[in-house]
């Protein structure tokens, strides 16, 4: 139980406490230095990354994002662009990588003779990159760099 | 040759029109005993003059984008998915209509394409593509027109604006640059061949080369 001069100093705190957070503008690098319950002006919209390099993943399981624009791409039930170059019967004359071999296994881990459908859709899981600065800084490591940190010349 | 004989009352409508033919006839392989040679030629000048004027000018109206779309058929599906892709709408404000890609710009072949329009005139009365379902239906075979229409062509509607000459591979990205170098240069294949489906969508594209 809160005694009663106890429970008025936290109302006068809750009291102070909330005005502040609305009159304080959060500047984030996301929002920008709008008001919260404001809407700002969009962002212009960043190039895609074009380069068609590859980039390396940042941990094994990732899936490989695009390194190259997709605009008009039409993935559907009627075809899929990006098999045009990477199914396995045309790598020879596009030299861009195959879908990989897990893409062909249903849900049972059986393989089948093509693109398994559950696959099929690319952009569920592969993305073309923005030419952008992060917003959001991001101190992510990666599994080598943490594991020679940890043993420099250690055991592998 | 003698005028003919003024018809029985009763003749049947063939024989009064085969008559008026020969009539017609015997008119028109006489010289003309009141107009001067001149005036005959100067007036068949003019007439040519304003006959062809009249074709020519319906035929371009023909070749409209408002022509095309002024069709359901049209405008609520291909013209529609059209809208959507950079030959509408792009950086540079310079826009592809319908007659710039389905219409061969040199004459004889225009009129060629025109007179095979004339099927899709009576597709368009008959009503064999009027609602979505049955366009549908029909997608995969008038593509299938279409690419082997550009395949026969070289693509020549695609390069009217896309000329290999001009093309500057160093502002192309890398990939376009290296397949444009390995099979655009060297004649090895077409613009339809790789790039199917770039202004409307794609019919269902099981067993078309190049595609899954």
């Amino acid at each position: 139980m809160i005694g009663k001069p106890w429970f008025l100093a936290l109302a006068v705190l809750t009291a102070t406490a909330s005005t502040s957070l609305v009159a304080q503008t959060v500047s984030s690098g996301l929002r920008g230095a709008t008001p919260l319950n404001e809407e700002g002006p969009a962002a212009p919209m960043s190039p895609t990354r074009n380069t068609a390099e590859r980039e390396p993943r940042n941990y094994p399981e990732q899936p490989p994002v695009i390194p190259h624009g997709i605009d008009g791409y039409q993935i559907d039930i009627n075809g899929n662009k990006c098999l045009s170059c990477h199914a396995r019967a045309r790598t020879g004359e596009s030299q861009a990588p195959m879908v990989s071999i897990t893409h062909f296994m249903d849900r049972d881990g059986q393989f089948l003779a093509s693109v398994s459908p559950r696959r099929f859709f690319c952009t569920e899981c592969h993305v073309s990159q923005s030419v952008a600065t992060p917003p959001v800084s991001n101190d992510f490591v990666d599994i080598d760099t943490l594991l020679s940190r940890a043993a420099p010349g250690g055991r592998r | 040759m003698s005028a003919t004989d003024p018809a029985a009352p009763r003749a049947s409508a063939l024989a009064r029109i085969w008559a008026f033919a020969v009539e017609l006839w015997d008119v028109i392989r006489r010289p003309s005993s009141v107009f001067g040679l001149g005036l005959l030629v100067l007036a068949g000048f003019v007439a040519g003059v304003m006959f062809w004027g009249a074709f020519n000018t319906a035929l371009e109206l023909t070749n409209t984008e408002k022509f095309c779309t002024s069709c359901h058929e049209m405008r609520d599906n291909v013209f529609s998915e059209l809208k959507t892709t950079i030959h509408f709408s792009n950086r540079s404000g310079v826009r592809a209509s319908c007659p710039d890609c389905h219409v061969p710009h040199n004459w004889t072949d225009k009129i060629a394409r025109k007179m095979q329009a004339s099927k899709e005139v009576w597709a368009h009365l008959f009503g064999t593509i009027d609602t979505r379902d049955k366009f549908v239906d029909h997608r995969l075979e008038l593509a299938i027109h279409e690419w082997a229409r550009f395949k026969a062509n070289d693509s020549l509607e695609c390069r009217n604006c896309h000329s290999a000459e001009s093309m500057d591979i160093t502002k192309q990205s890398p990939r376009a640059s290296v397949a444009h170098q390995r099979f655009l240069f060297p004649g090895e294949k077409t613009c339809i061949d790789c790039h199917k489906g770039i202004a409307h969508h794609l019919p269902d594209m099981r067993g078309v080369p190049g595609w899954q």
